[in-house]
């Protein structure tokens, strides 16, 4: 859901270039791991903003509260007790779609226009297109887009497109306590990070980086992480995502040759019916069976 | 005449009821797929009453025209067994598809080439049921792990692609030989025609004459 269309640099199964004579300069939403208190402040801002509601659940004993992303859930934070050479320490990610620069989902997705993306880099879901065929969950590295029982569409983390159109900055932004999630223009956020990470590093952290992964053109939320060596300790944050070979395989290998194969094909057999002519019955078996006609 | 009884019975009518239905469900399916196999075909969800319904629809489509081709599988199955003779019949393939079948190793109902048809289709069926199962989200695909579905939307759009090559090859042979079209829509088939493209079902038709 979102208002811009005039900034649109990726569609989904669009061949043609989509429109985008109006630029916006590319944002990021940078989470810092280390000033988060895991309050949940932002997953309430979140449902709050966008009019959703998740089921009462029960208590699994951890914090983490739903269990999962959902359909009204598009972010949750993701609570780890893990050992380090620092003794216990607890880490808490707040995940949601990280907005890639090169997006598995929008590959994969066959609708035209379910998902796009703006040049300010917001991957945005229009389900209004979508035809909850699930090809997006299989194409995200990240384990992001949920499909609503509801309705059959899938939903995810928009960036708070609508807010951000307006020049806002996301819900769980604005609400956030501790100022642990900052959200401004790439460049601002990338020197923010750097000064983070200095301040990280001078108290001790000495792998302290950000989460910003190449494999997937980068991407439009990044983590500061004390241990950025080792994001799979923050509840399994994948260390080098990129989008499956098996889904390149099938959306960019695939989809050309196959169509190009039996396109050859058909004009193959075309054109053997014009120079060898059709297959009849010869005159003599014919003359054999001239009672039959 | 189309029933003349001097003709020779090919398909009967359930048989030819069976495959008809097979054709259809195999359109249906193959349209709506195509779809979704890239932005290029996406307007034939027209077809379907738009995405939404495509998606719903094709997995239906599938199961059906699996159970109707399963029910040919089995009816077909031993009449194409292969032989020596098919094998043989199939090295002479170049021949037959110069137009020129005078040196082609004696037939039976089925020839070489429509034998081995036969079976790679039903390898490719097989396969698109399986992963089709894998994928089909609204039933299945929460008992897979995402790799192996990931692996499954392959196998499923390549066995599809290789089908609907098979299915082109099928009915250009069908135009291309003339008269085997009216074998499958009206069941019989002059004996001329028998003894030129299957000698043998013709001699075990006829009780061997001529």
């Amino acid at each position: 859901m979102a208002l811009q269309s005039l900034d649109i640099t990726r569609r989904s199964a669009t061949s043609t270039r989509p429109p985008d004579q109006r630029q916006t300069k590319e944002v990021v939403k940078l989470i810092d791991v280390s000033k988060c208190i895991g309050c949940k402040a932002c997953q309430a801002a979140c449902m709050e903003w966008n009019d959703t509601r998740d089921v009462i659940g029960t208590n699994h004993g951890v914090l983490d509260n739903p269990m999962d992303l959902t359909e009204n859930s598009w972010t949750v934070m993701r609570y780890s007790e893990v050992e380090t050479d620092r003794g216990l320490e607890w880490l808490i990610r707040k995940d949601g779609c990280m907005h890639c620069g090169d997006p598995g989902c929008l590959k994969a997705c066959p609708a035209p226009g379910a998902i796009v993306q703006y040049s300010n880099g917001i991957v945005d879901f229009h389900e209004e297109n979508c035809i909850g065929c699930d090809y997006c969950l299989t194409g995200c590295p990240f384990n992001i887009p949920r499909l609503s029982k509801k309705d059959s569409k899938v939903y995810k983390c928009t960036l708070c497109s609508d807010r951000v159109a307006v020049g806002l900055e996301p819900a769980c932004v604005k609400t956030c306590p501790t100022g642990s999630i900052v959200f401004g223009t790439k460049e601002d956020m990338l020197r923010h990070a750097e000064e983070r990470i200095a301040d990280l590093k001078s108290r001790g952290y000495d792998k302290a980086g950000i989460y910003n992964p190449q494999g997937v053109g980068g991407t439009h939320v990044m983590y500061v992480l004390q241990h950025a060596d080792k994001p799979e300790m923050y509840h399994g944050l994948p260390k080098d995502p990129s989008i499956s070979a098996m889904v390149s395989l099938w959306k960019d290998g695939a989809k050309p040759l196959a169509s190009l194969a039996l396109g050859l094909g058909i004009l193959g057999a075309a054109f053997h019916y014009v120079t060898k002519g059709p297959n009849e019955v010869s005159e003599e078996n014919e003359k054999e069976f001239k009672d039959e006609k | 005449m189309k029933n003349d009884p001097k003709k020779l019975l090919r398909y009967t009518p359930s048989e030819r009821a069976n495959h008809w239905l097979t054709a259809i469900l195999f359109f249906l399916a193959a349209l709506s797929g195509l779809s979704f196999f890239q932005p290029l075909y996406y307007p034939l969800t027209l077809l379907f009453a738009g995405g939404v319904w495509t998606r719903i629809l094709h997995p239906f489509f599938g199961v059906a025209m699996i159970i109707s081709f399963a029910v040919e599988f089995f009816n077909y199955r031993q009449l194409n067994a292969m032989t020596p003779a098919d094998w043989e019949w199939l090295s002479h393939v170049r021949e037959m598809v110069n137009s020129d079948d005078r040196n082609m190793p004696e037939a039976g109902k089925f020839n070489g080439g429509q034998k081995l048809l036969f079976w790679l289709m039903a390898v490719f069926m097989a396969l698109l049921i399986l992963s089709g199962i894998v994928i089909w989200r609204a039933y299945f695909s929460f008992l897979f792990p995402i790799g192996f579905i990931r692996f499954a939307y392959v196998v499923h759009a390549a066995s599809a692609a290789v089908m609907i090559g098979l299915i082109v090859f099928h009915i250009y042979a069908a135009i291309w030989m003339k008269e085997s079209i009216g074998a499958m829509l009206y069941g019989r088939v002059r004996r001329a025609w028998a003894k030129q493209h299957h000698p043998a079902w013709y001699r075990e038709m006829t009780g061997g004459g001529k």
